[in-house]
């Protein structure tokens, strides 16, 4: 037997780890202390202050963010919903029913829009809005969102559902419960981990949308992402750094908490 | 076929997934009150039987009758038999009282009676202390006689159940079946126990059906099944047993006479479909007893003795040089026969059997 292959030991190996991590980390450690500049250059350093925390909330630009960030977490809200409930749905199709026509070609549909490039996902999605003559607007931009976020839901839940086994239902069935019942009263609560940590990342998915979203929406909605870039194309000011920070925090908020829960629920079994 | 006295009537049921056939034309009486053992090695097609009986498996020959009437029909959750399964299938999130509970709940019993009627059950099985638990902090015993208390809440007319004592370790399996054969005396509701353990099988069963590759074997006692087995499969099967290869002349009254190895003659019980030719005699260990070498007993040479303490098994080989297995009850006056030696086996009229392939 070969000695297990610890890549640890490999030559290089430390320096390629801290390269990847500041690559990856250190644009965003930047910003989030440049976000508690005092000056107004976006380089020089002049003290630590929260004003542009406050310009946020009621600087001259307050208004145009305020609107973006309800379009947002509405938008997100409803979409991960109704993309969560989908993916639930799909989930228990997936792992319950057997074999049937079609399985594997309704995984792939399912998990497209992880394959596809989004720009042709935009593009297609702009020109199918346009020829069916629906109006661009929230609405557009919701149901392209809950059509992306369907794989981010349908993962954690999917993933969730192969540690049930079915016995759990049928036991439940065996003790007079219909199939409904057996679903409701004892297979739901069990993908509850799953669901909820699908929810969380589908949220999340939808709330830092850019691309989709600024082909789809209609002229004069923004969501923040898009908000954030119309306010950069005038040049960067510290308050995108104040508000890219406060968008950061709730990701990383969000996505820790959609690990613990998925992690909690699988250890309680 | 109208007998009152019969809980489930499996009349030629095949099963068949895709390719293979779980069950061929397999039929039994299950009787009012009675403890009855699917016994089998794995693979035979015991739990897709159960499963069939529980609704969860569809019959694709035969029919399934409950107190006479054809199940067919009913989805799992109107058929008023219960299961335990074989990894309990207790509900995680809710609690030791909830799981039991659960069957009641869904037949329409108010939450007052549902509790009433489950901690009752729970104290049959002597859990009551544990009925706010999680089944996860109970240990494997403990979770096993929730999933009984769970499935017998509701009274079910037939109760199912599939390897329950398999996941236990050894001692705590043998307390356990004492107790599970007890409640089943108590509560009067027949069980179909599913088993590959043939001593379980042996020690609770009131009848055994010994199954193999889908095909019933023989349906029988314990007694029935070990004394009397229909075949080459059941005798082996089902304890030790010694399988010699005999001449058989003609069978008069069921009574064969054969020739055994070496030439000595025998007159002994047979198999119902046992013909004149060539065929297998089946005789215990614990049946045959060593004599000198005389004329009317088995010549046979010692091979070698292994020591148990309670008996010794004595290794032998007859003329013809097929081993031959003797157990000798160890008192203080068994002698060990050294290796070499030579003996006579004497092996009593009814101790024998003669068996169909
Ligand atoms: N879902 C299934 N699909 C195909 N074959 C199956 C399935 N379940 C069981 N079988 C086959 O049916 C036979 C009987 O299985 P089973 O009833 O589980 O046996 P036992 O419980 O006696 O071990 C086996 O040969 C097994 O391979
Ligand atoms: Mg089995």
């Amino acid at each position: 037997m070969a000695a297990p292959i610890d890549i640890r030991r490999f030559t290089g190996f430390r320096a390629l780890t801290i390269l990847c991590l500041v690559v990856l980390y250190a644009p965003l450690v930047i910003v989030a202390i440049y976000s508690f500049n005092d000056s107004t250059s976006i380089t020089r350093w002049g003290g630590l202050s929260f004003k542009w925390y406050f310009d946020v909330f009621s600087g001259p630009e307050a208004p145009k963010f305020r609107a973006a960030a309800i379009n947002s977490f509405t938008i997100a809200l409803g979409a991960a919903t109704c993309a969560t409930t989908i993916a639930t749905a799909a989930a228990v199709a997936m792992h319950r029913t057997g074999r049937f026509r079609g399985k594997t070609a309704s995984l792939a549909l399912i998990n497209l829009p992880l394959m596809v490039p989004e720009i042709v996902t935009a593009v297609a999605s702009l020109i199918f809005f346009i020829s069916i003559g629906f109006k661009t607007g929230v609405m557009t931009i919701f149901i392209a969102h809950l059509v992306f976020c369907i794989p981010f839901a349908y993962l954690p839940i999917s993933a969730r559902m192969q540690s049930i086994p079915d016995s759990y239902e049928q036991a439940a069935m065996d003790l007079y419960a219909t199939p409904w019942e057996a679903f409701r009263l004892v297979l739901l609560p069990l993908m509850v981990p799953g669901i909820l940590s699908g929810f969380l990342l589908a949220f999340i998915i939808s709330l830092d949308d850019f691309l989709i979203t600024n082909f789809v929406k209609g002229a004069g909605i923004e969501t923040l992402p898009t908000a954030i870039f119309g306010s950069v194309k005038q040049g960067v000011k510290p308050n995108i750094m104040a508000i890219s920070t406060l968008l950061l925090g709730v990701s990383v908020v969000l996505v820790t908490l959609s690990w613990f829960v998925g992690r909690a629920g699988q250890s309680k079994r | 076929m109208n007998r009152t006295d019969i809980a489930i009537d499996i009349d030629r049921v095949v099963n068949r997934y895709d390719s293979v056939t779980a069950l061929h034309d397999v039929s039994m009486d299950i009787r009012e009150g009675e403890f009855f053992t699917l016994l089998g090695p794995s693979g035979c097609g015991k739990t897709t039987l159960l499963r069939c009986i529980a609704g969860f498996e569809d019959v694709t020959e035969g029919a399934i009758r409950l107190r006479g009437e054809d199940i067919a029909p009913l989805p799992p959750h109107k058929r008023p038999v219960n299961t335990v399964f074989q990894q309990y299938a207790l509900f995680p999130h809710m609690t030791v009282l909830e799981n039991v509970c659960f069957g009641l709940r869904r037949r329409g019993w108010t939450e007052m009676d549902a509790e009433g009627r489950a901690r009752e059950v729970l104290d049959l099985v002597r859990l009551g202390d544990f009925a706010k638990r999680r089944p996860t902090q109970l240990s494997g015993g403990q979770q096993q006689r929730v999933a009984l208390a769970r499935s017998l809440a509701p009274n079910p007319e037939v109760l199912l159940l599939d390897e329950p004592l398999s996941a236990l370790d050894l001692k705590l399996r043998q307390a356990v079946r004492v107790e599970l054969k007890q409640i089943q005396r108590e509560t009067g509701i027949a069980f179909v126990f599913v088993t590959h353990d043939q001593e379980e099988a042996l020690t609770m069963s009131d009848r055994i059906a010994v199954m193999s590759e889908g095909y019933v074997q023989q349906i029988g006692t314990p007694r029935d099944i070990y004394e009397a087995p229909q075949n080459r499969f059941v005798a082996d099967f089902i304890g030790e047993t010694n399988l010699l290869d005999v001449e058989v002349s003609a069978v008069s009254g069921g009574m064969p006479d054969l020739t055994l190895p070496g030439g000595m003659a025998l007159r002994c019980p047979a198999a119902d479909s046992a013909r004149a030719g060539r065929g297998h005699l089946s005789v215990r260990p614990e049946r045959i007893s060593v004599a000198a070498a005389a004329e009317d007993t088995l010549p046979a040479t010692v091979v070698d003795h292994v020591y148990l303490g309670t008996d010794i098994h004595l290794h032998a080989k007859l003329s013809d040089g097929e081993p031959i297995l003797v157990r000798i009850q160890n008192a203080e006056s068994s002698a060990i026969p050294a290796t070499g030696s030579m003996l006579g086996l004497r092996i009593e009229a009814g101790a024998a059997r003669l068996l169909v392939d």
